[in-house]
């Protein structure tokens, strides 16, 4: 059972996988054959029986596709969350709460300091950002599934309607989100680019920021779109001159809404930092506990 | 305080030296007294408000939520003022008071109303406008603004020759309406008159291999590199001070001089020893950041001033004159002062290369820190010049130690384990033990901080709060400047300014040094002048 596409959920090489459509298509959109030898998708809602459980997948508005894995069994009621987040996207179907016993959270953004500024709030900053600085290209580092598409969307909503630049490596998933009906806008290349992009606004992999590609700008300008942007230190270690705090993840108030919310007896936490989410389901005494996972310690949104 | 946490918020992140001045000077240009000339104290690190800052943020940090959720948060950000920024609610941002404003109630405002006064603008600020006042109030920015940076972006603004900021600098305080008068061409320079000032030091750079191949020794001024701290005394009619070399005033520290009376600024080392003999540097060390001074502290400990440079004597400023005459003028006032508690700094002859290397080399065996070499026809020019000033420092030492504790570092490294404790293996205990022997931060570059993050994340055995225990596995090889022996650590040795020199991948941990090779070369004397 996959909860979303995202490379460090979606391994390659499965014998035989389950999620939601959206998310096989991703699958079989990045890894090919390597997607799972029998693939079986579970839409929204739709209640599949495994032996004495029943499963069922519900939105978890992390990414479009991503769910929640629902388990019943004898009366009880087991979540994994899967990465989430409680505000509106406008490229995924909100989270949906589900009273549960026993609820698996992740734990990306689980202390007090994480709280991300509304989507306007950032969106504004990069507006202004490129009034003030007009010669320079906004290159801007985002994960290229799912944030890619979030912040071009929200650009296009907040009424920018040049057209976006992109490295290579997004413009496929661009394309699979147009297929499914996200209108992006005018969207190029900037393998194509005639000039060197000044004031306009390029997104790119986290990687290429500030390395041989991005020579071709003009002074370029830049900016990261992460949660971790957050932390001065954080934007200061990568050179990020514009950090823009737009998660794909929970932050802090989110994660203890969801805990309060589920109403579950129990929770585990994984996935990031549990010591402090341990401690506040501690303070508003919780069952809790730590699930370490090998090799889930590398900090990539 | 929204203006002026902009420009922090800026600076914070604009990436290279232009672009901060450029930011800097607008913000002179545009912002009014006396708020600009509070910023610029602020910026420079030269705003003491009297507070205990410490306990007042950690008071404010267990208001909204429990002390170990502070902790972690504080542990992982790195950053104690802006931790307190993130955690602190957003209450819609109401008007925020001027930064000038904000100075002059904490300053007249009775010291237990401080804390509410606070809470209150946190409450009405947002997050940047949280951690600018935070900073403020802590009285460390860490902008990434020199105080050198600071006069230059006043200097460009303004188009003023940046060297006479500095002059009449340390006899100015903020906020400073007399410079930013003169800087906009409304009044004349202020005259800081014959007060007990501070004149900016002039710097030496460190000699690499490629600097000493094109080196001409005789056009050198060669003297030993001691093991002190560099000050500048300075004294006139209205007293004498004792500042160090960033100017800060530590004569309360050093009473020992305030019987000195004579009328020049001189340059030279700040030693503890009886009768011109240098004690170990752990000697002075009994006697730094004293507020006060014990009588059996002065007489244990007593201090003395190894001249090498003067400033100005008899009213006459020097440093337009090269070294060779300086120094002639320095033995000249010596000779005919005779001040009690300085002498002057040797001058070694020597003119050929091969020789100055012979005599680098000893310094180990000498005791001494290395050599300072100083262009003969160098003018006294403050902060840094290029290729008129070297140090020279003695060869270090190295041991292969054990990596066994990580803690994660704070500032620019915040988040990544930065901060590495090391161990040796101590053969009288049976079987072998490793012994934490020293810790260190530097010695590494950005793309070793990373592999040895991921490293520390891969091989932890326990978590002690923000420590990690790791395997004994890692072996670093550690250089040092000196190592004494020290009750104050279980192996029974302290390393002088530790450092990892490399990162040995290849060694196994067995094949690491021992405690009691480390002892071996502790017991060396350090010190030819001390026995």
């Amino acid at each position: 059972m996959i909860t979303h596409g995202h490379s460090d959920h979606a391994h390659a090489g499965h014998e035989s996988v389950l999620g939601t459509p959206e998310t096989i298509a991703i699958m079989n959109l990045r890894l090919g054959a390597a997607a799972g030898k029998v693939q079986q998708a579970l839409a929204y809602g739709e209640t599949l029986q495994m032996g004495e459980v029943s499963i069922t997948l519900v939105p978890a508005g992390h990414i479009l596709g991503s769910a929640q894995v629902v388990m019943r069994h004898a009366g009880k009621t087991a979540v994994v969350s899967g990465d989430y987040k409680r505000r509106a996207d406008p490229t995924c179907a909100p989270f949906e709460v589900v009273a549960c016993d026993l609820f698996v959270t992740e734990a990306t953004f689980a202390l007090p300091v994480f709280r991300h500024e509304t989507d306007a709030h950032e969106i504004n900053k990069l507006l202004h950002s490129l009034e003030l600085f007009s010669h320079r290209t906004h290159q801007i580092g985002v994960y290229g599934l799912g944030k890619c598409q979030r912040l071009i969307t929200l650009l296009r909503q907040a009424g920018y309607t040049a057209p976006i630049w992109l490295h290579g490596a997004m413009k496929s998933m661009c394309d699979f989100y147009e297929s499914r009906g996200f209108k992006l806008g005018t969207l190029k290349l900037v393998s194509e680019a005639t000039d060197k992009l000044p004031g306009q606004i390029v997104l790119c992999p986290p990687a290429s920021l500030g390395d041989r590609w991005s020579r071709r700008f003009a002074d370029p300008l830049i900016g990261f779109a992460s949660g971790w942007m957050r932390i001065r230190a954080r934007a200061r270690q990568r050179g990020v001159e514009l950090p823009l705090i737009i998660s794909d993840h929970a932050d802090w108030p989110e994660l203890v809404q969801t805990i309060k919310e589920v109403g579950a007896g129990e929770i585990w936490i994984t996935h990031g930092r549990e010591d402090a989410l341990l401690l506040k389901c501690e303070e508003l005494g919780l069952k809790a506990r730590a699930l370490a996972l090998v090799g889930f310690e590398e900090e990539g949104e | 305080m929204k203006v002026f946490s902009t420009l922090l918020d800026r600076l914070s992140y604009a990436p290279g030296r232009n672009s901060k001045l450029a930011l800097l000077a607008a913000y002179f240009i545009t912002t009014p007294d006396p708020d600009r000339g509070y910023a610029l104290a602020a910026l420079n690190e030269e705003l003491n408000l009297g507070l205990q800052s410490r306990k007042l943020l950690l008071d404010l940090s267990q208001v909204h939520i429990s002390e170990p959720l502070y902790r972690l948060s504080r542990d992982y950000v790195g950053d104690s003022a802006e931790t307190l920024s993130l955690i602190w609610p957003d209450h819609g941002v109401a008007e925020a008071p001027r930064l000038s404003e904000v100075i002059a109630k904490i300053q007249h405002h009775p010291r237990q109303e401080i804390r509410g006064l606070v809470e209150l603008w946190l409450n009405n600020l947002d997050v940047n406008g949280r951690w600018a006042l935070l900073k403020l109030l802590t009285g460390a920015m860490r902008a990434g603004v020199s105080a050198r940076l600071a006069k230059l972006a006043l200097a460009q603004a303004f188009n003023k020759d940046v060297g006479q900021i500095e002059q009449i600098w340390h006899g100015l305080v903020p906020p400073y309406a007399d410079l930013f008068a003169w800087l906009e061409n409304r009044a004349a320079l202020p005259d800081v008159g014959d007060a007990v000032i501070f004149r900016p030091v002039m710097l030496a750079h460190a000699l690499e291999d490629k600097d000493l191949a094109t080196l001409q020794p005789a056009a050198f001024q060669v003297e030993w590199k001691w093991d002190g701290i560099r000050v500048q005394i300075t004294s006139s009619t209205a007293g004498t001070k004792l500042f160090s070399r960033s100017g800060d005033d530590i004569s309360a520290s050093f009473p020992d001089f305030q019987n000195e009376k004579f009328n020049a600024t001189l340059d030279g080392e700040l030693l503890v020893g009886h009768n011109g003999a240098v004690a170990p540097f752990q000697h002075l060390q009994q006697r730094l950041n004293r507020k006060t001074v014990s009588k059996k502290s002065l007489d244990e400990y007593p201090a003395f001033i190894r001249l090498y440079d003067a400033l100005w004597i008899d009213g006459e400023d020097l440093r337009g004159l090269p070294l060779r005459e300086r120094r002639a003028r320095l033995q000249g006032w010596f000779d005919q002062t005779r001040p009690v508690r300085m002498d002057l700094s040797e001058i070694i002859n020597v003119t050929e290369r091969d020789k100055l290397t012979e005599i680098w080399s000893s310094t180990r065996e000498e005791g001494i820190e290395g050599l300072m070499l100083k262009r003969l026809d160098s003018l006294y020019v403050s902060g840094r010049p290029r290729g008129l000033w070297w140090k020279w420092k003695r060869q270090p030492l190295t041991a292969d130690c054990v990596l066994i504790y990580a803690q994660r570092g704070s500032g620019k490294r915040s988040s990544f384990y930065s901060d590495y404790t090391f161990a040796a293996w101590d053969e009288s205990s049976s079987p072998r033990q490793l012994v934490p022997v020293g810790k260190a931060y530097s010695g590494f570059t950005d793309d070793e901080l990373k592999k040895l993050d991921h490293f520390v994340r891969n091989h932890t055995t326990h978590k002690f709060g923000p420590v990690r225990q790791l395997e004994a596995k890692l072996v670093f090889e550690v250089a040092f400047d000196g190592i004494q022996l020290s009750n104050r650590h279980k192996s029974g040795v302290a390393m002088r300014f530790p450092r990892i020199s490399r990162v040995r991948w290849d060694k196994p941990a067995a094949e690491a040094d021992t405690v009691q090779g480390l002892l071996a070369l502790a017991s060396r004397p350090r010190n030819a002048a001390e026995i």
